[in-house]
């Protein structure tokens, strides 16, 4: 009896505490850098886009929420036609940017992507693709991996370093 | 009283009954029998004993028809209970007392019709306190014999629901030594059973 | 004071009480976030103010749905109606301030008795109609829980009436004058307080819609308004024994310098609160442990408060 008694007491009490609840929308919730959130497509500091269409992320993706169509400019630089993430699948595992070569698949701290309609959280490329290059300034895929052109290899042309030697342990 | 409200209750009560005798579905009946009950209750009201009224509700129709719909919820009818009701009470079995009873009816509402009408009973109301006073003045013995009786009504129920073993498994020597534990020594079969070995 | 027409002491109470009750739902979330650490609804309107009304509208948007394999579809249909129906009756003999009462009868503490026990006929009889196994065991154990803790409900309140001398409400608030019945009567007010929430089914004894076990025991069928009929019928109702452990206990509405009304209103609130906190800090018992202190505890404890009340009064009075 003394023990309900003092039971309810407490709970009385805590109407003085202060509050857990942290006011979302006005008070806007921290979230680390790692966040796995709304997924991005980036670009090269040059301003290309760095995504190759190498499906690497379509392949790896446990939902199947990506859909892309590779195709090749007239250099021959292969990109994709179209990239299309279904957000109402995605679970938000961050695979795809684990398995992309050219880190051009990103995922963001940012998760207010609510929509009335379900058509809504299907994203096109126009809407993935950002103006920057994400998480890695600096970082350009073709300056590292090299690229062949007309009569050159890799590491060929004038002022290039040959490529890296993937058989040697040596740095 | 209102003549109107007295009328209507009345019907409702006879209406009410009879729908109660032969309603088919057990829980339909004992709704009618508490409608019935209820409207009892109204002309009690009416009639000055507000008491009576209130005690009507409170124990006919708000606990005993409670208790009955209780027991026929566990009890699980279904339609075939419905269908033994049906060939429990052919015509041919009820049509005779029906008629008799009918004819004790007409007579004796001719007989009340004939009777002078008798100088109104007193309107004033009775209220609880009088009820009070009555009872425990000059019907204290009527009182305490009807609480006897209940007591031998409520020992004998006791009696009944008495269960020698909790548990039929354990012998009587064992089960004091094993004194069921925590929630289990609330019922009163494990208890009893150790206090009697 | 002037005391007003019963029409108009009808329209006002009724509107007072469904309006009471209606704020409650928002009340009772606040103060159970506030007793939380949390926040409760705050979103619509004014400190969440009109989120009764969004949760009116939703209510009513509601598909109505009649369960096709109901036992009785008009007796479905009418249980959620018999609760409203017998906690807005008993409003008629509560006085709310002197004057202010729709019938100040002579038996108006039976007839308050009466009604709530003629409530138990919604629970049981909607746990019944539902033909639904958790609604049936919902029913069932309302029926028993009700019929058990109006037993010494009734025998709890018999120690103010044994004081005041009468069953009339407002002659018991008029006995008052001098002490309110809560002192001598403490334990009385106890038991009447325990049976109370019993009688609405509030959370400590909610085991006739116990969630975790029932789902929503003798309500899982309902939806829409019959489902907020229940919902309603159960504010009303706390509001009632709040009402009434005012009257009978604390003086209804006597105190200093507020008018009546107000005293009394602030009573009810205070003792709402409380059935709140109740809920926020107490777990469930046992169906069994229920029963047991129903029939082994209250009731004894309500017998001899009974006793020695009335040995008190006949020999302070004769």
């Amino acid at each position: 009896m003394f023990g309900i008694a003092r039971t309810i007491w407490d709970i009385f009490l805590h109407g003085f505490r202060r509050r857990v609840t942290r006011q979302y929308p006005e008070q806007p919730a921290y979230l680390p850098p790692r966040w796995r959130g709304r997924i991005i497509l980036s670009r090269d500091p040059d301003g290309g886009e760095r995504c190759v269409a190498c499906y690497l992320c379509a392949i790896a993706c446990p939902v199947d929420c990506i859909a892309l169509q590779a195709t090749e400019d007239s250099t021959g630089r292969r990109y994709p036609e179209f990239f299309r993430i279904n957000f109402s699948r995605c679970i938000f595992c961050g695979y795809c940017e684990e398995a992309c070569p050219t880190y051009a698949i990103q995922l963001t701290p940012d998760f207010e992507m609510s929509e009335y309609r379900r058509p809504n959280l299907v994203y096109e490329k126009e809407d993935l693709l950002i103006a920057g290059p994400g998480k890695y300034p600096g970082y350009n895929f073709w300056r590292v991996a090299g690229v062949s052109i007309g009569g050159k290899d890799k590491g060929e042309a004038e002022n290039e370093a040959p490529p890296a030697d993937l058989h040697q342990l040596l740095p | 009283m209102n003549a109107l409200a007295f009328y209507l209750a009345a019907v409702i009560a006879v209406a009410a009954t009879l729908l109660a005798i032969a309603g088919k579905n057990a829980v339909q009946s004992l709704l009618y029998l508490a409608v019935s009950l209820l409207a009892v209750s109204i002309i009690f009201f009416g009639y000055g004993a507000p008491f009576i009224a209130a005690l009507e509700v409170i124990i006919y129709a708000g606990s005993i028809i409670v208790l009955f719909i209780f027991v026929v919820m566990m009890l699980n009818l279904g339609r075939r209970a419905a269908q033994a009701e049906e060939q429990l009470l052919p015509p041919h079995i009820w049509i005779g007392p029906a008629i008799l009873a009918a004819l004790l009816a007409v007579e004796m509402i001719y007989l009340a019709s004939m009777a002078a009408p008798a100088a109104a009973p007193a309107q004033a109301a009775v209220s609880p306190r009088a009820v009070g006073l009555a009872l425990y003045g000059p019907y204290l013995l009527g009182v305490e014999l009807s609480s006897m009786l209940l007591l031998a009504a409520l020992v004998g129920a006791y009696h009944l629901g008495w269960r020698r073993q909790a548990f039929p498994e354990v012998k009587d020597g064992e089960s004091s030594s094993s004194a069921a534990p925590g929630g289990d020594s609330l019922r009163a079969g494990g208890r009893r059973s150790a206090g009697a070995a | 004071m002037i005391s007003p027409h019963p029409i108009f002491s009808l329209v006002g109470i009724l509107l007072v009480v469904l309006g009471i009750a209606s704020g409650l739902i928002w009340l009772e979330r606040r103060l159970l976030a506030l007793w939380q650490d949390r926040y409760g609804p705050n979103r619509v309107g004014p400190f969440g103010l009109l989120q009764v009304l969004a949760d009116m509208i939703k209510i009513f948007a509601k598909e109505d749905w009649v369960p096709p394999f109901a036992t009785s579809k008009v007796i479905f249909v009418l249980a959620p109606a018999v609760i409203i129906l017998t906690v807005l009756m008993s409003f008629t003999v509560i006085p709310v301030a002197p004057g202010i009462v729709i019938s100040d009868l002579n038996i108006g503490l039976l007839f308050f008795l009466a009604m709530s026990s003629l409530g138990v006929y919604s629970i049981v009889l909607a746990g019944w109609a539902s033909n639904n196994k958790y609604s049936l065991l919902g029913g069932l154990r309302a029926a028993a829980q009700m019929l058990s803790y109006e037993v010494f409900m009734g025998l709890s309140l018999m120690g103010v009436v044994l004081l005041a001398g009468t069953f009339r409400l407002s002659g018991i608030v008029a006995a008052q004058r001098r002490l309110w019945f809560v002192v001598p009567q403490f334990l009385g007010f106890l038991l009447f307080l325990i049976a109370g929430l019993a009688e609405t089914r509030r959370l400590p004894f909610d085991l006739p819609e116990a969630e975790s076990e029932l789902v929503a025991g003798f309500h899982s069928e309902y939806s829409g308004m019959k489902f907020g009929m229940f919902f309603v019928g159960e504010y009303i109702g706390i509001t009632l024994i709040s009402a009434m452990i005012a009257i009978l206990f604390f003086g209804g509405w006597r105190g200093p310098l507020l008018p009546p009304l107000v005293w009394f209103l602030l009573k009810v609130f205070v003792f709402l609160g409380f059935f709140i906190l109740m809920r926020a800090s107490l777990p469930r018992p046992r169906f069994d442990q229920l029963m047991a202190w129903a029939w082994k505890l209250m009731l004894p404890l309500a017998l001899g408060n009974l006793l020695v009340t009335g040995a008190v009064v006949l020999a302070m009075h004769g």
